[in-house]
């Protein structure tokens, strides 16, 4: 066990590293910082001065190597237009982000469970056509779209939600959450929605289909000739069961959530991770986008394990030794 | 008493109609704006937004009004009392958020902290270089020692933020993003900073200057347009800027927004490559075989080139009126402007003229480069022009790219014709004779931005001369007659002048700035009936 672990991180590292150098070299042979981010006004002398002081005058292996060296002791770097470092830059602004994966990723079992429960046992009435033709729209309308259209519905002319933005925050541990207040959570409703409309189409599918096998399995039809009633063997003996992959799923689900909500942040003004990454980009602010790639990775990395390690605890025929 | 019975009757009725409700009726004002705020610190990151929040927070010695003309600000006159040195005269009894005076002393200790800000990725040490040394006369006289005449030193410093030598000893960006360290003397005083999403500010009530209307503002980023535009439908935002020019037609219909335009200092023009003379990186002749010769290095292809552009089509119909067509750098009543230079009137036949005169009666090939998402509509204006030029013989294939990688590629000189803009940050012309048309020279800082490597030494020389040239009558005309040299000799393509939109609600109005720059102060409730 502590070998597979070992193994693990020590792959981990790998992948870390290798992201780092891609993100190196691909920045690198885009442009160069400076041309973005300095004043149009600059004269040459500015222009030198300003490439020396983000330490850009030295060969790229140069700057990886002292980025590693900083990495190592915990320093990704100061970001070239904050002056922030940028893991607390990337840091301040994950609570936005976790509130809203959160929230959409509750939307999407608040909605998705009941519809696709319903058309999993109902699979030939008009109600579950209906549910099953609007998962199809809920994954091939594009996020922005969808984002503008609930503005232009929700906001401009029915005037019930706030069109963008974050609203008032309140400070639990030390970190700024917009949901605990009331104002919060109607910033919070629109881009959630927005956010969940595809995962609660693909909870819908995955429970429909869950709830069609298991339907047929034996142990529903014992249950049924036992004499219990309908809603138990729902409940219980069938909802049971197809919860397990769709958990599985919702978990993976999230960690993109949290990576890539790009669209809806920045259709939604929402202070996240996401828009930050865009506009890093949009400045070739090298030191966030390392810092947030290598975070995601880290991330990503540690729902893989958390997962493994949760299949060789829930089934024993999966050895962690092997490979 | 009827009236104000009245008076709550409509706040009640405008209450219940979504889109109109609030803030217009206390003092508040919730304004968003598209670009980034990237810095509290005035002097770390040279870019327009960064100094629009400066101009509300903190105060500098002269100040640009909204049509870029020079005016005082923390200093009530100023004059050359030896061709090397400036006297400036400090206004008195001006204080920061924190009590402390402002004195002499802050002016000198801003100077030197302007130049030394760790990090900064782009300096306004450009607007104090000139500045030798500081000496001070009394509490509230200082005289810039300048290394060479310097004229254009009061401009420069309507661009220097003035800190407290007390209170900014040391100072930090972060202390500033923090807030802690933002004090200054300006109109507003800082309550609350989120990078990326809002600034929250609150009236200076003791400011030496007009007051503020707003007890409160907040003044949020909201980089997308729709979202800014659907923002303001909403009620959420009072005021936005940069409105998309796709909305502006129903906008315009609409009685629920005004709208104040207003023509910027920003120019869009075509940078060509004078780089090469033995045929230019995107120029083929016109079955697609290389040149030995650079078309662009003759003087009757770049007028033929210009002449084609149909520059009032462009502005009515790709940019929906909101561009000036334009023969010169800067607005005709701007300093050093000609007055009566017009664009150049389009002319499709003379131009075919003179490109047979050239010696290319069958035209060419060329590719025209741009951006496509830093100056408005960039890409479409680049798609309309190549049409154009294809009328009159020159083949143009259009390639648009993000700035990112577009601006890399010009400096690296891989381009044959190119569209940039210019906002000129002085008003005057000087800025963009000296950074744009000027022949390429390190050590004088001259055409940092002439990216096709334009050189004309007569030109050079009258600019050289207008820089050294402390009376403003003389130096007016010597920059005149550099820019029209440059013209003249299309040593650039001007194609228009953009124009700056703001909506709001029709309850307020605004003093638009030339210079783009969006602030608070500048808006107002509209004359109350």
């Amino acid at each position: 066990m502590s070998v597979y672990l070992l193994r693990r991180l020590l792959q981990s590292a790998l992948v870390m590293l290798a992201m780092s150098v891609i993100v190196f070299v691909g920045v690198y042979a885009i442009g160069d910082p400076v041309e973005i981010l300095i004043s149009p006004d600059a004269d040459q002398m500015e222009r030198e001065r300003a490439i020396q002081a983000l330490g850009l005058d030295l060969p790229l292996w140069q700057q990886y190597l002292s980025f590693l060296a900083n990495a190592l002791r915990g320093d990704l770097g100061r970001s070239f237009v904050f002056n922030e470092p940028a893991l607390q830059l990337i840091l301040q602004r994950m609570p936005a982000t976790l509130e809203l994966a959160f929230g959409a990723m509750f939307l999407a079992l608040l909605v998705g469970l009941p519809l696709g429960l319903y058309a999993g046992l109902k699979p030939n009435s008009t109600g579950s056509k209906v549910i099953m033709a609007g998962s199809i729209l809920g994954f091939s309308l594009p996020t922005f779209w969808v984002g503008l259209m609930l503005i232009m519905v929700f906001a401009v002319q029915l005037g019930w939600l706030p069109s963008t933005g974050r609203g008032p925050t309140v400070e639990v541990l030390g970190l700024r959450w917009s949901f605990l207040t009331w104002d919060g959570l109607r910033h919070l409703a629109m881009p959630a929605l927005n956010l969940a409309l595809f995962k609660i189409s693909l909870v819908i599918r995955l429970t429909r289909a869950g709830v069609r096998e298991t339907m047929l399995m034996d142990y529903v039809k014992f249950a049924r000739a036992k004499g219990l009633t309908n809603n138990r063997v729902t409940y219980v003996h069938v909802f049971k069961n197809i919860l397990i992959p769709v958990v599985t799923v919702v978990g993976l689900e999230l960690g993109s959530t949290i990576a890539f909500s790009v669209v809806t942040e920045s259709v939604f003004a929402w202070p996240g991770m996401g828009k930050l990454i865009i506009d890093s980009i949009n400045v070739l602010d090298r030191p966030v986008i390392v810092a947030y790639l290598m975070i995601i990775v880290l991330m990503f990395i540690t729902i893989n394990l958390v997962v493994d390690l949760a299949y060789s605890a829930l089934d024993p025929r999966v050895r962690l030794e092997n490979k | 008493m009827i009236r104000r019975a009245r008076a709550a009757t409509v706040a009640a009725v405008l209450a219940l109609t979504p889109g109109l409700a609030g803030a217009a009726w206390a003092q508040n004002l919730t304004m968003a704006v598209g670009a980034q705020v990237t810095s509290l610190d005035p002097h770390y990151h040279a870019l327009s937004p960064n100094f629009a929040v400066a101009t509300m927070l903190f105060d500098t010695l002269t100040r640009l009004d909204e049509n870029a003309r020079l005016q005082p600000g923390l200093a009530e006159s100023w004059k050359p009392v030896e061709p090397t040195i400036w006297e400036f005269k400090l206004r008195p009894g001006v204080k920061f958020h924190n009590g402390n005076d402002f004195a002499a002393e802050d002016v000198a200790f801003t100077v030197d902290r302007v130049p030394n800000v760790p990090n900064s990725p782009s300096s306004y040490g450009i607007y104090t270089r000139a500045i030798e040394r500081v000496e001070l006369v009394d509490p509230l006289t200082v005289r810039f020692h300048t290394r060479a005449p310097y004229p254009l030193l009061p401009t420069d410093l309507a661009q220097v933020a003035m800190l407290d030598r007390q209170t900014h000893e040391n100072a930090t960006t972060e202390g500033f993003n923090a807030g802690t360290l933002a004090i200054g003397t300006g109109p507003f005083r800082y309550v609350s900073f989120r990078s990326g999403d809002r600034l929250e500010l609150q009236r200076n009530d003791d400011y030496w200057g007009e007051k503020p209307h707003w007890e409160k503002v907040s003044y949020r980023i909201l980089a997308n347009d729709a979202s800014r535009t659907a923002a303001l439908l909403a009620g959420d935002v009072d005021f936005i800027d940069q409105v998309p020019t796709s909305d502006l037609n129903n906008l315009r219909r609409s009685d629920r927004v005004h709208l104040a335009e207003r023509d910027g200092l920003r120019i869009i023009f075509l940078a060509l490559d004078h780089q090469h003379p033995e045929g230019s990186p995107l120029i083929t002749d016109a079955q697609g075989r290389k040149l030995s010769v650079n078309p662009l290095r003759d003087m009757r292809v770049r007028r033929a080139l210009s002449l084609a552009i149909d520059r009032p089509a462009i502005a009515a119909r790709v940019m929906e009126g909101t561009a000036k067509p334009s023969g010169q750098f800067l607005p005709t009543s701007a300093f050093g402007a000609i007055p009566d230079l017009e664009a150049p009137a389009t002319d499709a036949e003379a131009a075919k003229k003179l490109l047979a005169e050239a010696g290319y009666p069958d035209g060419f090939r060329i590719t025209l480069s741009g951006p496509n998402d830093r100056y408005i509509n960039d890409s479409r204006i680049i798609q309309a022009i190549g049409q154009m030029w294809t009328r009159i013989g020159v083949r143009t294939t259009v390639d648009a790219q993000p700035w990112t990688t577009f601006v890399a590629r010009a400096g690296r000189f891989e381009l044959s014709a190119f569209l940039v803009g210019w906002s000129s940050s002085s008003g005057e012309a000087s800025n963009p004779l000296r950074s744009l048309v000027a022949t390429y020279d390190r050590d004088k800082g001259f055409g940092t931005s002439n990216r096709g490597r334009y050189s004309n030494p007569a030109m050079d020389a009258k600019l050289e001369e207008a820089l050294r040239e402390l009376d403003d009558g003389r130096r007016e005309a010597l920059l005149r007659d550099a820019t029209r040299m440059a013209m003249e000799d299309v040593g650039i393509i001007p194609i228009h002048l953009q124009k700056n939109v703001w909506a709001m609600r029709p309850t307020l109005t605004h003093n638009s700035r030339t210079d783009e720059l969006t602030r608070a102060q500048d808006v107002r409730p509209a004359a109350s009936n």
